[in-house]
C-alpha cells in the first residue's frame, strides 16, 4: 500500500520534472533540427545564389558533386592531419609544461599567465600576427632569425603550407591544455608523490605512475574539446592560405565554405555541411570509444 | 638494529624557526610517540626524519651512520601518512608492491611479501581492489602493508587513526600495538592524542613549540611531569593548577598556604624553593576527594558535573575564583551551585615554581 503511494508520487514528481523541462528541450531540439533540416533539404534541390529560381530536387547529385569534387579527398586528408596533429602538439606540450609550471619558482604566477595569454587572442588576430610579424619570409622574425645565422629565410606559407597553419593553431591551443591540466595538477594529491619519494620513486616514476594517471581524465577533457573546434577550423586558414596553394591546406569546412560563396552553389555546400556533420559524428563515436573509454577506465 | 640519534636538529621555515635544537635517541625496538599541541612541529620532526624536509642544522643517525642529507629512498625507513597517501590508480597489490617493483625485486619475492603483509592485515581477499573502493580502515592497512613489505628499520606513523571514527580508532590502536609487538620493529608515531600516546608509547616525547619539554615512559610522564606543561597536557580532564605562596620548607617536605588562604603540608623534598615565593601546585583529578563541608582541606563551588557512566568529573571553583576539577565515582551526585569540603591527596601534588618547572617530586611516604 504505502509502496503503491510511494509510487505514485514519484511518478507524479516524474511527470512533473518532465513538463518543468519541456521549454528548455524544445527550444534545443528547435535549435538543432531546424538548422539541421533546412541543411538536408537544400541538399537535395539546387540552389544556386546565381540561378536563384530553378529549384529542382536532385536528389544526391550534390553529394556526388561534392564527393566528387577534386577538393574532397584532401578536404578529408588535411582535416584528419591537423586535427591529429594539434591533439598531439598540445597534449604533449601541454601536458609537459604544466608540469613544468607546477613546481614552484620564483615569477610562477607571471610565467602562467603568459602561457595562457595566447588564449584570449581572437583566432583571425592570432593568424594575422603570425603571417605578417613572424612567418613572413621578408620582415617576419623568422625570417631575421634565418638570417641571422646566414641562412635562406623560409617562405613558411608557400614551401610548408599544413604546417604552418598547425604550428599557429597549436599555439593558439596549447594554452588551453596548459590551463586545464595546470588546474588539475592542483589537485594532485602531495603525499602520495612524498610517499612514492619514499618508495624509491625518482621524478620519471612519479610523472609516469602518479602525474600521467591522475591527468588522464583532464586530457580527455582537452581532446574532446579539441577535436570538437579544430574539425571545424577556419579562420586560421581564411587569413593566411585562403585553402592554398592548391588544395594544401583546404579542410572540410573551408572546402564547404569555397562551395557556398566563391561558387554561389548552396546546394552542394549543404551537401558537404551533411558529410561533415556525418564525418564529425564518426571521429567523435571513436574517440569516446578510443580515449574516452580506455582513459576513464583507468581511475 | 634500528638506533637513531637527532642531535641539535633545527628547522626553520623563513624566518620562523618550528624545530628549536632537537635532541633525541631512540632505541632499537622501542614504539616512541612524539606528542603535542597542533602546530608544534611533530610533524615536520617525523618529515626531517624521514628526509622529506631538509634541515637548517644539526643531524641525524641511523645505527651510526650519518642520513642527515641522505634521499629519503636510501634511509631505509617507511611512513604511514595522516592521508594514507594510498596511490589511487593501482590496486592493493600494487600499492604495496610498487616500492619492491622499483627496487626490482624479483617477481616471485614480490609475490610472497605482499602476501605475507596482506596476511597480517587482513587483506588478502581485498588485494584486486583499488583504494577507492575501501573503507577507510581498509585503506589505513593497506597504508601500513605498503610500509611492512619493505620491512624498513624504522616504521614512521604521522596521525595514522585521525581520520577513523572512535570505535575503529581503539580497534586500530589495538592492531598497531600488536604489530609492533608481532615485527618487534622500531615505531616512531605522531599524535596529539594523549591516549593514544599513553596506550602504544615505550617512550613518549612530549613536544612544545619546537621544543622537546620531556621524554619519558608514559607512567613516568604522567606521575613525574618535569614541568607545567607536560602536566597538563597529559591526563584527561586536565590537572589542576592553584597558585600558591610558600610559608616554610622542612627537609621532607612544603608548607604553603592557597590564594583562598587554606594551608597544605606537601611531601615534596627541594632545596630550590624559598620562604613567601609564588609557586603553582598541580592536582590530578583522581587525588582529590569529595566530603562533608565542614572537614577536608578546603570547600568549593559546583558549577557542572559530567557523568561519564564508569566515573562524574565535577567541575568546581574554589573561594578564591580558581578551577578545580574532581574525579569521582559514579554514584556521587553534585548541583550546581553546591558547597562541599574537598580533601586533597598532598601525596600525589605536584608544585612549580614561577617558571613552571616541577620544584621536586614527593618522597614516597608509604615506605
Ligand atoms: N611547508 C611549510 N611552510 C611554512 N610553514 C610550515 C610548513 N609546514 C608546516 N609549517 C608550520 O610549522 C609549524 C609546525 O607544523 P607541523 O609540524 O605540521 O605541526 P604538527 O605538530 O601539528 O604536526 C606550524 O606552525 C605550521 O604552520
Ligand atoms: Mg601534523
Amino acid at each position: 500500500m504505502s509502496s503503491h503511494v510511494s509510487n505514485h508520487a514519484k511518478n507524479s514528481t516524474h511527470w512533473m520534472s518532465r513538463l518543468l523541462v519541456m521549454p528548455s528541450v524544445s527550444m534545443l531540439l528547435l535549435w538543432m533540427i531546424i538548422p539541421l533540416a533546412m541543411t538536408l533539404y537544400f541538399s537535395t534541390i539546387q540552389y544556386n545564389l546565381l540561378y536563384p529560381e530553378d529549384n529542382a530536387f536532385v536528389g544526391f547529385e550534390n553529394y556526388s558533386y561534392f564527393i566528387e569534387d577534386p577538393g574532397f579527398w584532401p578536404g578529408i586528408s588535411n582535416t584528419l592531419i591537423l586535427v591529429g596533429s594539434v591533439l598531439l602538439i598540445t597534449v604533449v606540450l601541454g601536458t609537459l609544461i604544466s608540469v613544468l609550471v607546477n613546481t614552484p619558482f620564483w615569477g610562477q604566477g607571471i610565467v602562467r599567465i603568459l602561457l595562457i595569454s595566447p588564449f584570449f587572442i581572437m583566432p583571425t588576430v592570432n593568424a594575422l600576427v603570425w603571417k605578417n610579424l613572424l612567418l613572413h619570409p621578408v620582415s617576419g622574425v623568422f625570417a631575421h632569425v634565418w638570417r641571422f645565422f646566414g641562412a635562406e629565410p623560409v617562405d613558411w606559407f608557400a614551401q610548408y603550407p599544413l604546417f604552418s597553419i598547425i604550428m599557429i593553431v597549436s599555439w593558439q591551443w596549447l594554452p588551453f591544455a596548459i590551463l586545464l591540466l595546470m588546474t588539475a595538477l592542483q589537485s594532485l594529491d602531495q603525499e602520495q608523490q612524498e610517499a612514492a619519494r619514499l618508495d624509491g620513486a625518482g621524478i620519471w616514476s612519479i610523472f609516469y605512475h602518479l602525474t600521467l594517471p591522475h591527468l588522464a581524465r583532464p586530457i580527455t577533457v582537452v581532446i574532446m574539446i579539441e577535436t570538437i573546434f579544430l574539425l571545424s577550423l577556419f579562420a586560421e586558414i581564411f587569413t593566411t592560405t585562403g585553402g592554398g596553394p592548391g588544395y594544401e591546406t583546404t579542410n572540410l569546412a573551408y572546402l564547404i565554405y569555397d562551395q557556398a560563396l566563391l561558387q554561389y552553389d548552396v546546394g552542394m555546400a549543404s551537401a558537404g555541411g551533411v558529410v561533415a556533420v556525418v564525418l564529425a559524428n564518426i571521429a567523435a563515436f571513436f574517440l569516446i570509444r578510443a580515449v574516452g573509454k580506455s582513459l576513464t577506465d583507468h581511475k | 638494529m634500528a638506533n637513531l640519534k637527532i642531535t641539535q636538529l633545527r628547522k626553520a621555515y623563513g624566518d620562523v624557526e618550528i624545530l628549536k635544537g632537537i635532541d633525541l635517541d631512540i632505541n632499537d625496538h622501542e614504539f616512541v610517540v612524539f606528542v603535542g599541541p597542533s602546530g608544534c612541529g611533530k610533524s615536520t620532526l617525523l618529515r626531517t626524519i624521514a628526509g622529506l624536509e631538509d634541515v637548517n642544522s644539526g643531524h641525524i643517525y641511523l645505527d651510526e651512520h650519518e642520513i642527515t642529507e641522505l634521499a629519503p629512498a636510501k634511509r631505509d625507513l617507511a611512513m604511514v601518512f595522516q592521508s594514507y597517501a594510498l596511490y589511487p590508480h593501482m590496486t592493493v597489490r600494487k600499492n604495496m608492491s610498487f616500492a619492491l617493483d622499483l627496487a626490482g625485486v624479483d617477481k616471485h619475492s614480490i609475490d610472497e611479501k605482499v602476501k605475507a603483509a596482506a596476511d597480517i592485515l587482513e587483506l588478502t581477499l581485498l588485494l584486486d581492489r583499488k583504494p577507492k573502493d575501501l573503507s577507510g580502515g581498509q585503506r589505513q592497512r593497506v597504508a601500513i602493508g605498503r610500509s611492512i613489505v619493505r620491512n624498513p628499520k624504522i616504521f614512521l606513523f604521522d596521525e595514522p587513526l585521525s581520520n577513523l571514527d572512535a570505535a575503529l580508532r581503539v580497534q586500530m590502536r589495538l592492531e598497531l600495538a600488536r604489530l609492533h609487538r608481532d615485527l618487534r620493529a622500531t615505531m616512531i608515531y605522531v599524535t596529539h592524542d594523549q591516549v593514544e600516546a599513553m596506550t602504544l608509547a615505550d617512550k613518549v616525547v612530549v613536544l612544545n613549540q619546537g621544543q622537546i619539554e620531556q621524554v619519558g615512559a608514559p607512567i613516568e610522564l604522567y606521575e613525574r611531569p618535569k614541568n607545567m606543561f607536560v602536566a597538563g597536557f597529559l591526563g584527561m580532564p586536565r590537572m589542576s593548577f592553584l597558585d600558591a605562596k610558600v610559608k616554610d620548607v622542612h627537609s621532607q617536605s612544603v608548607d604553603i598556604e592557597l590564594n583562598n588562604g587554606t594551608s597544605l603540608s606537601l611531601p615534596i623534598a627541594t632545596q630550590n624553593l624559598k620562604s613567601q615565593s609564588h609557586v603553582t601546585l598541580g592536582i590530578r583529578p583522581e587525588h582529590i576527594n569529595l566530603c562533608e563541608k565542614e572537614s577536608g582541606d578546603m570547600q568549593v563551588t559546583f558549577d557542572v558535573a559530567e557523568h561519564l557512566g564508569s566515573d562524574t568529573y565535577c567541575y568546581a571553583k574554589t573561594h578564591s575564583g580558581e578551577s578545580l576539577t574532581i574525579r569521582e565515582n559514579s554514584e556521587t551526585n553534585v548541583s550546581a551551585g553546591e558547597s562541599l569540603g574537598v580533601r586533597i591527596n598532598t601525596a600525589k601534588c605536584h608544585l612549580f615554581d614561577q617558571q613552571g618547572n616541577a620544584v621536586g617530586y614527593a618522597v614516597d611516604t608509604e615506605q
